[in-house]
């Protein structure tokens, strides 16, 4: 009993401490995004890769959870007669869930384990003790950009993902399920409302601080040597999804007043 | 006059693993001083707490007067250091041209004219040829990607030059070759420098003075040609044990 006991206090402790740890590390990062020297290339190259490459990722996975969802959704809601329902449902789960959460996920697999793994083999390579001897605080050039970046460029991919998502679902339905391309829309734009959108790319820009910043603690605490810099980027991904699914949670409740 | 001094310097690491032991050691001002020793002696943690990158557990490091552990002057006492580290750490996203240029901009930030200047007369100034300066580290080989951390390291113009182990990696042609650079690179700057290396006749090529680190405890410090019958049985034996290596290798 005793001995269940201690373990358990230490596993409680032992989080605590990463707890506090990583909320040090987010801290600092977010205070070095409004301090001086600005790495604007740098924020420039890492929106290119968090944003402009994840384009692809997110606009597949946008259009098959559209096309998708209107299926589901037609074959439920026929059960109840109200096949009419599906372009709301598309719309307003997507705009509201899907969009800002698949995006979220996929992008923190793609791009918070390439930041984990970049910035953990900088520290094996010993490139952040030389951003420190060239008097660069490596908060400043590494984890700075990549916040900014996170927060500004997945707002931007969840708008392309809505945007895809209902397409997808307009597809299915219109070719598949016989809707109207003209009842379709107009179901679509009357459901369309704006807290809905806005409320997705607010999540949105906190999945994006989320993901880049586990990505960045976990690639600045990595172990030396490949195996380490490997732990680092399986933790960077677990914790930024958890992390997405946990905001994602507390927003939606903050959102529509729960 | 002291350039650097290390003042009975301990490092342990979670209060148990003591790395340093008392280490105490002065520099003169534009000497050239070796740090030799095993792998795993505590030399390449000795040259993070002289960059404050380790913070020492007790003892003190002063450069001109300047403490390592006032933070208030952290600024001026890292712009009298740059260092050419064991695996060069170069940065991969740059190219060689672009991370000596990183180096400078840091550094002087009211010059912004002249970087590119200075960052190309650099890098020939260590035997690059222009038409490698838009490659990527990892397009290089070791002997280049050293002498265009060199160039990195040279062109902030510090006042103290570190080497962390020089020629690893390289083979023997290369790693003189990048001797030969370093001592001349010391030399007509005038620079005081600090390098750290297992190999002896690295140590006796680029200096006359030498310090043996064994087991965190400076064991000895004295001209290097003395090496060989100072008296002490570590550096004797690690003396005789490097030229039992170089006369095997002469032989194979």
């Amino acid at each position: 009993m005793l001995r269940s006991m201690a373990v358990l206090g230490r596993y409680t402790l032992f989080s605590l401490h990463e707890i506090g740890k990583a909320s040090i590390f987010a801290f600092n990062g977010i205070k070095n995004c409004f301090l001086p020297p600005f790495f604007f290339r740098e924020t420039l190259r890492q929106m290119m890769v968090m944003g402009f490459y994840s384009l692809p990722i997110v606009g597949l996975t946008a259009i098959f959870a559209g096309m998708v969802l209107a299926l589901q959704t037609y074959v439920g809601f026929t059960r109840f007669g109200a096949e009419s329902a599906v372009a709301s449902v598309v719309v307003i789960s997507i705009t509201r869930e899907l969009g800002p959460v698949f995006a979220g996920l996929m992008v923190a697999g793609r791009v918070s384990s390439s930041i984990a793994a970049e910035i953990g083999s900088m520290r094996v390579s010993e490139q952040i003790d030389a951003l420190r001897t060239l008097q660069v605080n490596p908060f400043g050039f590494l984890v700075a950009p990549r916040i900014i970046s996170g927060v500004c460029t997945l707002p931007l991919l969840v708008l392309v993902a809505d945007v895809i998502g209902v397409m997808g679902g307009f597809v299915v339905s219109v070719t598949l399920l016989d809707f109207s391309i003209g009842s379709y829309i107009t179901q679509t734009v009357k459901n369309m409302a704006m807290i809905d959108v806005i409320s997705g790319l607010v999540k949105a820009a906190f999945f994006g601080f989320c993901l880049s910043c586990f990505g960045c603690y976990h690639g600045f605490c990595s172990d030396l040597g490949a195996r380490g810099v490997g732990d680092a980027t399986t933790g960077a991904v677990v914790s930024s999804c958890i992390g997405i699914l946990v905001l994602n949670y507390l927003l939606t409740a903050l959102f529509f007043g729960i | 006059m002291s350039k650097i001094i290390f003042n009975n310097v301990h490092k342990s690491f979670n209060n148990r693993l003591s790395v340093l032991r008392g280490v105490s050691l002065t520099v003169a001002e534009g000497e050239s001083h070796i740090i030799l020793g095993q792998s795993g002696c505590g030399k390449s943690v000795l040259l993070k707490c002289l960059l404050g990158i380790i913070k020492i557990t007790s003892g003190d490091i002063l450069v001109d007067g300047i403490s390592v552990k006032d933070s208030s002057r952290s600024d001026e006492y890292m712009r009298k250091f740059s260092i050419l580290f064991q695996g060069n750490a170069l940065f991969d996203s740059m190219t060689i041209l672009e991370n000596v240029e990183f180096g400078i901009r840091q550094i002087r930030r009211n010059d912004k004219g002249r970087i590119r200047e200075v960052a190309e007369e650099k890098l020939l100034a260590v035997g690059l040829e222009r038409r490698v300066f838009n490659l990527y580290p990892a397009e290089m080989s070791g002997g280049m990607q050293k002498r265009a951390a060199l160039a990195r390291a040279i062109a902030i113009e510090p006042e103290v030059l570190l080497f962390d182990e020089p020629t690893s990696g390289l083979d023997p042609i290369t790693g003189g070759k990048i001797c030969h650079l370093l001592k001349k690179t010391v030399n007509s700057l005038g620079v005081t420098s600090l390098t750290i290396t297992h190999d002896i006749r690295v140590a006796k090529f680029l200096s006359d003075r030498a310090s043996v680190l064994h087991d965190g405890v400076l064991v000895w410090t004295g001209h290097t040609g003395d090496m060989e019958r100072c008296g002490n049985e570590f550096v004797e034996h690690f003396h005789r044990a490097s030229h039992a290596i170089s006369r095997r290798r002469v032989l194979e």
